[in-house]
């Protein structure tokens, strides 16, 4: 009915003037929470407030279903007017195949290079000359976030890296409180894990082993404490576990049912959306490690190719948009993100928005995701392995390891 | 019309050939256009080193020899293999039952058929989200029983990895043996009443009639069903993405969505084909030797 009626508009607006035709601009993503869905609701207003092109929304759960649907999508010749993927390698081949519309028109026009910042954001985008993808925030994967009157009733101070994290939670569990609220979806486990990674080691030895792939790195005595820490978390977690989204796990914080969730800065919004204050009835702990590290991932969309020209003229709207320094600024309020510009409106950021800005200016503290170095296939097999020994304790750290270690001699 | 009342037989019967071809060329140009060269084209990618997009940077074996080393996929097959064998086995049990139910001429017959068939017309994902809720240990099934005073109760399959493919096999058999009733009662209503009759004759009773004289001559249904059940086992995808994911661990991974997530999300188009291939083989083992006996064989003689 919609899509007729549509059709009719669009028909009738063609017949009138040849200037003002209008696209549909299908947009598939993953941002399907509460908080996620204020936050793209933004963009869509914002999008059709512009014009008479519409954004047509895709919502499709977890990321790597919403990445699947894209892929097949484009591959089988009916592409989306944009799609969302992470700031990382996980669309490098569509750009080799030019696949990806060329943004590179509107980004002189405008200057991204000049005020995207930091350069890995943007990086991800560039090849051979052409920009293919606009990132539209900064994501930072590393917090613990808290529930203070948890904490306070369970007499324990909050944990500023894994070994006091260890040493509180039985203390939490005898208070009758869930220590780690836990998402057990594999996507989950592997943040949880990089989360201890980069908790237990530093930044040397995160670059070592994702950059430069060492095979020395993996099969390192400091990778065994990874391992074993995050084994060690497996108890501190509740039994309804196994599959629960991470804003359900969010929830539980929030709640006082748990006393903490590592997850992204994007549990921020879902703060904000239960309408929490910062700092006040929870906290936001960078790390836990002893010397707080971000990586600095984010969210981009990619416009594919078409021979629509209407649509490709709504595509470079819509990326241009997507920028704007008011764009920014709403959208990554609502988010819980940080904008990928600094001159923008940050007003009414809270105190945890404040905390990751100051770690932003801070070089030492930013690091680059594992995926932007390794390809989908790879990360996917980690994801396998950390998944099998969350799920199964009777899998030794030895064989973890040495899976661990064979997987990363086999990484291109 | 005069003329074809003269025609000869012969030539009718060519007359009649021709246009069974004509009728049946549609389906033959799609079987063989998409069944064999798709098909043909999966194995040889399965040789090649495709990632997102296929190529033809042949290494030989490698794809497979990576494939049985991915424990992944070593766990996926065994899935498929348990998962499978309980499946078909429990659906043609409780169809069965369903159907000598039926067949008892009790009241609101028609009632009960909608009821017992209703779970095939959902979708899988539907399902497997139903499922999935009611076996979530703090809001389904667990935690209404627990709440009615019987406190130790444990309902939660799909939260521990030792059980979980049992979860998935519940919601499988209670989407699927409502099918498997149909045709059961089809073949059921179709059994001589004199059969019946002969037997009440001789004494013999109720249940050993069904057993041992209705059962052996619903042969044919029996392999319908079997084989209904099995496309439904080999190809079983949706039903997982929506309840478990896989998860928890690999516990519930099979062999279609290994295939699926390394064509797509993991581009990884050359162990995703491997992968695929070797799904077909079993397939091959079972209609090969049917195809030798069915059509090869009997021209020998």
């Amino acid at each position: 009915m919609m899509g007729k009626k549509l059709f009719t508009a669009t028909l009738g607006a063609g017949v009138m003037s040849f200037s003002v035709q209008a696209a549909d601009l299908e947009v598939i993503h993953w941002w399907t929470s509460g908080g996620e869905q204020k936050a793209v609701t933004v963009l869509a207003e914002e999008f059709n407030k512009l014009g008479k092109d519409k954004w047509i929304d895709t919502a499709v759960a977890l990321g790597e279903n919403a990445r699947s649907l894209t892929m097949q999508r484009i591959l089988g010749g009916d592409a989306p007017g944009a799609a969302q993927f992470n700031t990382s390698r996980q669309f490098e081949e569509l750009i080799e195949e030019g696949l990806l519309l060329d943004l590179s028109p509107v980004a002189e026009k405008e200057g991204w290079t000049d005020f995207i910042r930091p350069s890995s954001i943007l990086n991800p985008c560039m090849k051979d000359g052409g920009i293919y993808c606009v990132p539209v925030n900064i994501h930072s994967a590393q917090w613990l976030w808290t529930n203070k009157q948890v904490f306070a009733d369970s007499g324990v101070k909050e944990p500023h890296t894994w070994e006091e994290f260890l040493a509180a939670a039985p203390k939490i569990q005898a208070a009758g409180y869930i220590p780690l609220a836990f998402g057990g979806q594999g996507w989950q486990e592997r943040h949880v894990f990089d989360v201890v990674l980069i908790g237990v080691t530093d930044e040397a030895f995160w670059n070592r082993l994702w950059k430069e792939k060492s095979v020395d790195a993996a099969g390192s005595e400091q990778m065994r404490k990874v391992f074993e820490t995050f084994g060690a978390l497996r108890q501190f977690t509740d039994t309804g576990a196994p599959g629960r989204n991470w804003n359900d796990a969010t929830n539980m914080v929030i709640t006082g049912k748990a006393a903490a969730q590592v997850m992204g800065d994007w549990a921020r919004g879902e703060f904000a959306a239960a309408g929490k204050v910062a700092e006040v009835d929870y906290g936001c702990i960078p790390g836990p490690s002893q010397r707080p590290y971000l990586t600095l991932g984010g969210d981009a969309f990619i416009f594919p190719k078409s021979s629509d020209k209407s649509l490709e003229a709504a595509q470079m709207k819509l990326a241009s948009m997507m920028l704007s320094p008011v764009i920014q600024a709403k959208f990554n309020n609502t988010k819980g993100s940080l904008p990928v510009r600094a001159d923008v409106d940050l007003t009414v950021a809270d105190a945890c928005m404040k905390k990751g800005l100051a770690l932003l200016d801070d070089p030492k503290a930013s690091i680059t995701p594992a995926n932007a170095y390794i390809t989908e296939d790879t990360n996917g097999q980690i994801q396998d392995l950390v998944s099998t020994f969350w799920n199964e304790p009777s899998m030794s750290v030895d064989s973890a390891l040495s899976v661990f270690k064979g997987i990363i001699e086999d990484a291109e | 019309m005069a003329t074809s009342a003269k025609m000869s037989t012969p030539r009718r019967a060519k007359h009649v050939q021709i246009s069974s071809l004509l009728a049946s060329a549609p389906m033959a140009i799609v079987a063989i256009g998409v069944f064999v060269v798709c098909v043909g084209y999966s194995v040889v990618l399965s040789f090649t080193k495709s990632r997102l997009f296929p190529n033809f940077n042949w290494v030989g074996l490698d794809q497979y020899e990576r494939l049985w080393g991915t424990s992944r996929w070593v766990v996926s097959v065994e899935n498929l293999l348990v998962y499978g064998v309980l499946f078909i086995a429990l659906c043609l049990i409780s169809g069965f039952f369903m159907a000598v139910f039926l067949d008892q001429k009790v009241r609101f017959e028609s009632g009960f058929r909608t009821l017992f068939l209703y779970p095939y017309a959902m979708s899988l994902v539907v399902t497997g989200l139903v499922w999935q809720w009611m076996m979530e240990p703090s809001l389904g099934i667990q935690n209404v029983v627990q709440r009615m005073g019987w406190e130790s109760f444990e309902f939660a399959p799909l939260v521990s990895s030792e059980y979980a493919i049992y979860g998935v096999l519940i919601a499988a058999v209670w989407q699927s043996s409502g099918l498997v009733m149909a045709l059961m009662l089809a073949g059921l209503r179709g059994i001589d009443g004199e059969i019946w009759k002969a037997s009440r004759v001789d004494g013999i009773p109720t249940w050993k009639t069904y057993l041992f004289i209705v059962l052996p001559m619903m042969r044919p249904v029996m392999i319908t069903s079997v084989v209904l059940l099995a496309v439904g086992v080999v190809r079983v995808y949706d039903l997982i993405v929506a309840q478990t994911g896989g998860g928890p661990g690999m516990s519930t991974e099979m062999p279609a969505k290994f295939v699926i997530d390394h064509i797509t999300a993991r581009g990884n188009v050359g162990l995703g084909m491997a992968a695929a291939t070797m799904m077909l083989l079993p397939v091959l083992l079972v209609i090969g030797p049917w195809i030798y006996r069915e059509y090869v064989r009997p021209t020998k003689h």
